[in-house]
């Protein structure tokens, strides 16, 4: 299988003088089907990476909303082996890079290389690891180079330049630019912090700086679009998925991208 | 600036010296595996921790708190009518933590960060607490020296200590209660978490026990320090000699740690930690993660857990809330697995067992998380005496981390010492002032 990554993506949007569009949805939410119809839905509207989040017992970085969904995700009886059959099933019917965005209890328990051989071969593109910084990571550098994974690390306002320097060299893909000191969550307006997070990541030699936390409305993707390589929501469209089901996750993906709706097949 | 490598592992532990293992890794466990958000915050905290252990100031200042404000050292008490009635006539010797201002070994470390909070400009604290003995600590140290302080409590556990949830306000802290997940220990350091991370710069987050990411292990465990440093000196001045063992409980660890590194390098001096075994370690409620665990990463450090097949943290029970924890510090982790100290699980009847007894024969009435240490310590007096140790001549000391005040509604409904009627109202209307506090809260 030929596996789309999220440099190319990132890449090809470029091309068009647009930011990428990264869209966010926790994995078996609300059950593991439904969950591979909305991320589905996402790239048919206009996304162009799909980041796929594991849910955890302990998930520090995200607000209420996110931790809801993931609550009920396991109440369900998601496993975490689940993730490569949603992760098969985005990346057999859409051309988007699929991004799998865990904690990182869950992978080390099942043992780093067998995670990233198994997600490798489901076509998935990278990981995005909210806990997990570059000092504690050898033995994921060593499976993603075996395996050919992207390793996206975050910055935040509250990175040195030296943090930010090490982050970016240890990154491949894109770097993830936390736009303000605080957890996921829709918020009315797009830090100010943002811009400053991706001109650190980009003068460290960053290639693609994509700015989440705090993402929701379409004139958030074009204010941000201006300064850096991609844009990430997640919370509002976890909403829509909950409030409105797959439907609603198409029109907001619709609206976030530009795009017209599409009828979801 | 310091900051964890995998390339250090091999140096991070001193070889000839366990007592002063500086971290980030304790062997295989420790380090930072926590969010990028907090690094910068972890490193000012390194950095003023390492500059303030240096600074002859900022001893004399934690030394003149423990003795003028904490009423150190704490006494040593030979408890002579236990040792007779339940430990076959070995020689047993309190720690008394329990007689610290605030009334638990908690009070030790508190005072130590929120100076270091002070020397870093923060204006507020926030902080966990599973039986609210931290968080009472916590309040305490931030009335004394004028920080803000937030406590995040699982509102289960602030049913369990409605007392201290009230002590806690009293003093002038906000509790706030938990209701995601477990509602328990757990719950509430994800919380204080995501508040850390969205108010570092003006915020320290006090952790209260030697867990978390480096350097909380290493700084927790050197706030404590002085029970060990004293035990050993106490027990040498009363009996002439070291002690045969030394025994604690273990939640996160930290009462444990601080009198252990008295003794880690005395090869002769055996070391017990007891772990909470909830309904018993045969059973899916308990907390003996040591016991039972196998290692992974909570809470920024890599350690025993907790966990499931897929890494999802599981839920611990214990009917002592300060032993409530699916995780343990990682230097405990290390201890057990080079075998320098023993781990085995307590069951919450045979805790609550020692409970009753050190009340009824030395008129001390221990947390329930110390009578942990005191039912584990009961079991090893009769295993050593019956492997023929000459009981007078075998000397056990355990650390009695904090008083049983807090724990006395748990303990009269363990014992059925209420009558039914009168307690359900005494409990229901504690809960209900506690859900009206709560809820005051909540608003604000």
């Amino acid at each position: 299988m030929t596996r789309v990554t999220s440099a190319q993506k990132i890449a090809a949007a470029r091309a068009e003088g647009r930011p990428a569009l990264i869209g966010y949805l926790p994995a078996g939410f609300p059950d593991v089907p439904t969950s591979i119809e909305a991320a589905v839905a996402l790239a048919e509207n206009g996304v162009d990476i799909i980041e796929i989040g594991i849910p955890y017992s302990d998930p520090v970085m995200d607000g209420e909303v996110i931790q809801a969904a993931t609550v009920q995700a396991l109440a369900n009886g998601f496993r975490v082996a689940d993730v490569f059959e949603i992760v098969r099933g985005i990346t057999s019917r859409t051309d988007a890079a699929v991004m799998v965005m865990t904690y990182w209890n869950p992978v080390l328990r099942m043992g780093v290389d067998e995670f990233a051989r198994r997600f490798a071969q489901a076509g998935g593109s990278g990981l995005i690891t909210p806990d997990l910084v570059p000092e504690e990571a050898a033995e994921w550098i060593e499976a993603s180079e075996k395996h050919e994974l992207e390793r996206v690390f975050l910055i935040a306002p509250s990175s040195t330049a030296q943090r930010v320097q090490r982050t970016v060299d240890a990154s491949s893909g894109f770097i993830y630019c936390v736009s303000l000191m605080g957890v996921t969550g829709a918020r009315a307006e797009v830090s100010s912090a943002a811009q400053a997070v991706v001109d650190a990541a980009h003068a460290a030699g960053a290639e693609n700086a994509c700015v989440g936390l705090g993402v929701s409305r379409r004139e958030h993707v074009q204010e941000i679009g201006a300064y850096a390589d991609g844009v990430i929501v997640g919370t509002a469209l976890v909403a829509a998925l909950r409030d409105g089901g797959v439907a609603a996750v198409a029109a907001l993906a619709a609206e976030l991208s530009g795009a017209a709706a599409k009828e979801h097949a | 600036m310091s900051t964890p490598e995998h390339s250090e592992h091999a140096d991070s532990i001193d070889q000839k010296s366990l007592k002063h293992a500086s971290g980030p890794y304790f062997g295989a466990y420790g380090g930072r595996w926590m969010p990028e958000s907090l690094m910068a915050a972890m490193d000012e905290l390194n950095e003023t921790f390492e500059a303030a252990k240096n600074d002859p100031e900022f001893v004399a200042q934690v030394r003149d708190l423990n003795t003028n404000y904490s009423g150190r050292p704490s006494l040593l008490t030979e408890a002579k009518r236990f040792s007779q009635q339940y430990c076959d006539g070995v020689r047993i010797f309190l720690k008394r933590e329990d007689l610290n201002h605030t009334g638990s070994h908690k009070i030790n470390n508190v005072l130590g960060q929120a100076l270091l909070a002070k020397r870093m400009g923060k204006t507020r604290i926030i902080a966990e607490t599973g039986a609210g003995q931290h968080g009472v600590a916590s309040a305490t140290a931030a009335a004394l020296m004028g920080l803000e302080c937030v406590v995040y409590m699982g509102a289960e556990d602030c049913r369990r200590q409605a007392l201290n949830v009230a002590r806690m306000r009293l003093l002038g802290a906000t509790v706030i209660p938990v209701t995601v997940g477990s509602q328990t220990l757990k719950d509430a350091i994800n919380e204080a978490l995501r508040d850390w991370v969205a108010n570092v710069q003006t915020t320290h987050y006090l952790l209260g026990t030697a867990a978390g990411g480096a350097p909380f292990p290493a700084m927790v465990r050197y706030f404590h320090e002085v029970i060990g440093e004293e035990a050993r000196e106490q027990i040498l001045a009363q009996a002439g000699r070291l002690p045969d063992a030394v025994t604690a409980c273990i939640g996160g660890g930290s009462n444990a740690i601080g009198i252990f590194h008295g003794f880690l390098d005395d090869k002769d001096v055996a070391l017990y930690g007891f772990e909470a075994g909830g309904d018993g370690v045969d059973t899916d409620r308990h907390a003996a993660t040591i016991t039972l665990g196998r290692p992974g990463v909570l809470h920024g450090a890599k350690s025993y857990l907790m966990q499931d097949e897929d890494g999802q943290t599981i839920e611990s029970h214990s009917i002592s809330a300060g032993l409530d924890y699916p995780g343990v510090g990682p230097e405990h982790a290390f201890l057990a697995d080079i075998g320098r100290v023993n781990y085995e699980p307590v069951t919450d009847t045979e805790a609550m067992d020692a409970f009753k007894a050190l009340c009824r024969t030395e008129g001390i009435l221990p947390a329930i998380e110390s009578s942990h240490a005191l039912a584990g310590t009961m079991r090893l007096a009769k295993k050593l005496v019956a492997d023929g140790a000459t009981p007078e001549e075998t000397i056990i000391i355990v650390n009695l981390s904090g008083r049983g005040d807090k724990d006395v509604g748990t303990a009269a409904a363990w014992f059925n010492m209420i009558d039914e009627k009168d307690a359900d109202a005494e409990i229901s209307g504690a809960a209900a002032a506690a859900e009206r506090s709560a809820a005051d809260d909540e608003e604000k």
